[in-house]
């Protein structure tokens, strides 16, 4: 190889490197949960504290488990998207409403809307490290074994939900089925 | 006037050591426990704020994870269980020295494999210039009068 390509070969490598390297995001940790037991929980509902919701309720089917709280601004950005969702029926979807105030919480339901068959109220956010839950809005999905399958880091939208996860709902339906 | 205003600088520089000074949340009764805490959180990795281990950083969920750290010391918990506590949810990213395994090798073997790219550069380079001195030095050896090119053209 002549010697002047030695340093546009350097340089092209580093372009490579830097390439992938500076357009992931660093903040997405990929969770060690991926395909191991959801971490069991009992917590009180936000609707009613005097009800309680576990792990065991969102076995027996695929289903989403959406942190939330009412403090969280880009939770507002993914609601909209949440309800569509919900309407769809094709899974329930869960909240984990995280270190949040139970008053600000319901408002923030009744307000915008609720798309979850019930919210888990998670005030101290013990559940939350369990989950290992470090940016809210988190979403996991869980098969029917109550198994994690896949989590998403920031606010879902449309496009996401039908590049990453829509596609292994399917398939687990399908295994399920 | 001044006086007013020198006390309140004075008070405003003072204020965050004031602030410091109450920042001690976590009473132990056992030093060897307070300092198995403070190497704890300062090896433990803030998730939300990234360049920032548990001690340093401000973050709620910093100040919960220190919370657990302390809970777990108190409950007489081993160094070792509250470390992998953390791996087990956060992942390796949790730590600030991560284990030397696949995903890690290249983190971990990179920098010694930079260096021997540059020592193997170096000694390469240094090699060349003596044997591009060598002809020069076995003339003016031989003790002759000619002027040597080489020299006249350095500065």
């Amino acid at each position: 190889m002549p010697r002047f390509l030695i340093p546009l070969v350097v340089f092209i490598a580093l372009v490579a490197v830097l390439a992938v390297g500076l357009t992931r995001d660093p903040r997405l940790v990929p969770s060690p949960l991926v395909d191991k037991a959801a971490p069991a929980f009992i917590l009180p509902t936000v609707a009613d504290p005097g009800r309680e919701i576990g792990i065991e309720d969102l076995k027996g089917q695929v289903a989403l488990l959406n942190v939330w709280a009412s403090w969280c601004i880009a939770c507002r950005e993914e609601h909209p998207f949440l309800m569509e969702l919900a309407q769809e029926q094709l899974l329930p979807i869960y909240g984990l409403d995280y270190k949040d105030l139970r008053p600000d919480a319901q408002r923030w339901l009744a307000q915008f809307g609720n798309p979850y068959l019930q919210s888990a109220f998670d005030e101290q956010g013990r559940v939350g490290i369990d989950w290992g839950v470090y940016g809210v809005p988190e979403t996991f999905l869980l098969d029917a074994d109550g198994f994690i399958r896949y989590k998403h880091i920031g606010p879902l939208n449309r496009e996401i939900w039908e590049r990453d996860i829509l596609p292994l709902v399917r398939r687990l339906k399908e295994e399920n089925a | 006037m001044t006086r007013t205003v020198r006390g309140l600088v004075l008070a405003a520089l003072l204020w965050p050591l004031m602030v410091l000074a109450a920042v001690d949340p976590y009473p132990f009764t056992s030093e060897v426990d307070e300092v198995r805490f403070r190497s704890l959180i300062a090896e433990l990795r803030c998730l939300v704020c990234q360049n920032q281990n548990l001690a340093d950083s401000n973050a709620e969920l910093a100040q919960d994870l220190r919370q657990q750290v302390y809970e777990m010391i108190l409950r007489g918990e081993a160094d070792q269980t509250i470390v992998s506590y953390m791996v087990d949810r956060y992942g390796d990213f949790v730590l600030y020295r991560p284990p030397v395994k696949g995903t890690t090798a290249l983190l971990w073997a990179g920098p010694f494999m930079l260096m021997l790219l540059g020592l193997i550069a170096l000694i390469r380079t240094v090699r060349r210039h003596a044997l591009e001195q060598q002809p020069t030095t076995a003339t003016s050896n031989r003790g002759t009068h000619r002027e040597e090119p080489e020299e006249s053209q350095t500065p």
